[in-house]
């Protein structure tokens, strides 16, 4: 589906920076003077597209520095791309400038919707999982993939509830969403974990029946505890801590089955020191180099799979 | 085929009614949770829901209070939590991108029944507003002195001016630049002596957000000058309005300032 020339990515304003087998963080704008004076090798860093779609000012000059020093991924919150309605043209327009202009290794978005009618609600709220809900989906990942002439990767979601009309899993409905729109993914394992707990199934169940060869980048974050009405445990992804050990023995596995996927460390409120955030991706590193040590089997099964 | 109850509306089907039915909870406390969402194995999905209540709502307050810093220092976190919270419920975001927010907010503020004792919170909103505003504004190179200085004297009165896109001026019957800069920062604030009305100019010099006091005269002059009129109009309106306004200082602050990106001969100079 999406076999054209990447044409806007001839004329290169930015040096390549590859990012495969690499560890990230997520950007923020307190750790610029650090990160900048941070000598040693710093992996990929991760923003969240809104954050620079205004005109001019700080914002761009230091996405401009970051891009040019180090690999970029560019990751969308706000598309709504899991809502009935359609999707927004303007905000389309300024995610596609924001790409041609950074030219960054990675575009993501969510399977999640945050629009309805006029009104932004600023979360990444859940969708049934319906044939109707499937095909809006696969019309809007078109949508955004025609105007970026590219793939993008889709995120799993971290959901609190489920829907009564839903018809099928999120691993068939994701399977099927790849199939039919040829997107790549974005695993989200602490979301895995989080949904796991919440839905009341199995973490390894879900990845054995997720469409892994097409995973292209890797999120880990932190989650907090809240219950639910019967009292018992209700996982938020708060994104505010370190990840859980339980979140790393997974990725482990993942990698181990998957080889060296770019896997970032996102982490979005409370946030801490550079040290402890780039610790967090340094252990990330450790897991993703021990696994191209070991002589990549994991690599031959994505071929394998692809 | 299950069906939630009552059935789907209309011919859009099941898809194009699940998120009619989950949105208009988030922000409605009064409104009950959505019928069709529910935890595993028959669990129930109230509390479930209100994690997606809770979401939205802290953070839009949040988006709020990072735009209105000065504002919440002000007020204290809980105050200034429970006047967003009213805000946001009848004004919630329209655009996906949060640094458009909150525009109508320092409007609210005016309103707001608990703000009256603060009659000067509106205006310390208004150049937080600014100032985000000024902070996104496109790039582009300030009119330099120098540029200035290549017009000959005669013409100096006909000259328009191109203001800056990051150039905002505030009018203020409170001395709103002293109390927002004192509030901005993360010093103690002390006491705020001074009751006089103050005006503000906001710009952005490179990337660095400034917000001035402007002298006496100083916003008419400006603002008649943002608005296209020739320099000799402007410092005219300026002088009726503030006999003491000073023409020389005023350019010279504007220049300083980066609120113009080009000078050129006016129309009338133009005519043959």
């Amino acid at each position: 589906m999406m076999t054209r020339q990447p044409t806007p990515l001839v004329s290169r304003r930015f040096p390549v920076h590859p990012i495969a087998g690499l560890a990230g963080t997520s950007f923020k704008h307190e750790h610029l003077a650090v990160i900048l004076s941070d000598g040693g090798p710093l992996g990929f860093f991760e923003v969240h597209a809104e954050n620079y779609m205004g005109a001019g000012g700080a914002p761009h000059c230091v996405l401009k520095s970051i891009r040019r020093d180090h690999p970029l991924s560019l990751h969308g919150v706000c598309m709504s791309i899991g809502g009935p309605q359609a999707l927004d043209k303007a905000h389309l327009a300024r995610f596609r400038s924001l790409v041609e202009r950074y030219e960054p290794a990675l575009v993501s978005e969510h399977l999640a919707w945050s629009t309805h009618e006029t009104t932004f609600f600023n979360d990444l709220l859940p969708l049934p999982y319906t044939q109707a809900s499937l095909a809006h989906v696969c019309d809007h990942i078109d949508e955004v993939q025609e105007a970026l002439h590219r793939p993008i990767l889709m995120e799993n979601p971290s959901t609190y509830l489920a829907f009564r009309e839903s018809t099928m899993s999120e691993t068939e409905f994701i399977r099927t969403m790849v199939r039919r729109s040829g997107c790549g993914l974005l695993l989200d394992i602490n979301n895995v974990f989080v949904s796991a707990a919440n839905h009341g199934f199995s973490a390894l169940d879900y990845l054995s029946d997720f469409p892994v060869a097409e995973v292209r980048e890797i999120h880990l974050a932190g989650h907090a505890e809240q219950a639910d009405d019967e009292g018992e445990l209700l996982l938020i992804d708060s994104h505010d801590g370190p990840v859980a050990d339980a979140v790393w023995k997974l990725f482990a596995l993942v990698i181990e089955r998957l080889g060296p996927i770019p896997t970032l460390i996102e982490w979005d409120s409370k946030i801490p020191d550079w040290p402890i955030l780039k610790a967090e991706a340094i252990a990330a590193q450790a897991i993703l180099d021990r696994c191209e040590r070991l002589g990549g089997a994991g690599v031959g099964e994505r071929h394998a799979a692809a | 085929m299950r069906q939630p109850e009552p059935a789907p509306r209309g011919d859009a089907g099941s898809c194009a009614s699940f998120a009619a039915v989950f949105a208009p909870p988030l922000l409605d406390p009064a409104k009950a949770t959505p019928r069709d969402v529910a935890g595993p194995n028959g669990k129930a999905g109230v509390r479930r829901y209100n994690v997606y209540r809770n979401n939205v709502t802290v953070s839009l307050i949040e988006a709020l209070a990072a735009i209105y810093p000065a504002v919440q220092r002000i007020t204290g976190v809980n105050f200034f939590r429970a006047m967003a919270r009213f805000h946001i419920r009848e004004t919630p975001p329209r655009s996906p991108l949060l640094f458009e927010y909150g525009r109508d907010f320092p409007d609210f503020i005016e309103r707001y029944e608990y703000a009256r004792r603060m009659p000067w919170l509106a205006d310390t909103a208004r150049i937080e507003r600014a100032w985000l505003d000024a902070y996104h504004a496109p790039d582009a190179e300030p009119l330099a002195a120098t540029t200035l200085a290549t017009f000959p004297p005669e013409s100096l009165a006909d000259l328009v001016f191109a203001a800056h896109p990051a150039t905002r001026i505030l009018r203020s019957r409170y001395p709103t630049v002293t109390i927002f800069s004192a509030n901005r920062g993360e010093g103690s604030v002390g006491i705020i002596e001074t009751t006089e009305a103050e005006d503000a100019l906001i710009t952005r010099l490179g990337l660095e957000v400034v917000v001035r006091h402007l002298p006496s005269g100083g916003a008419v002059f400006l603002t008649e000058l943002i608005g296209g009129a020739p320099l000799g109009q402007a410092a005219a309106s300026a002088l009726e309005a503030s006999p003491s306004f000073d023409i020389g200082a005023s350019i010279a602050g504007m220049l300083e300032a980066g609120a113009f990106i080009k000078a050129e001969a006016g129309k009338t100079r133009c005519r043959r």
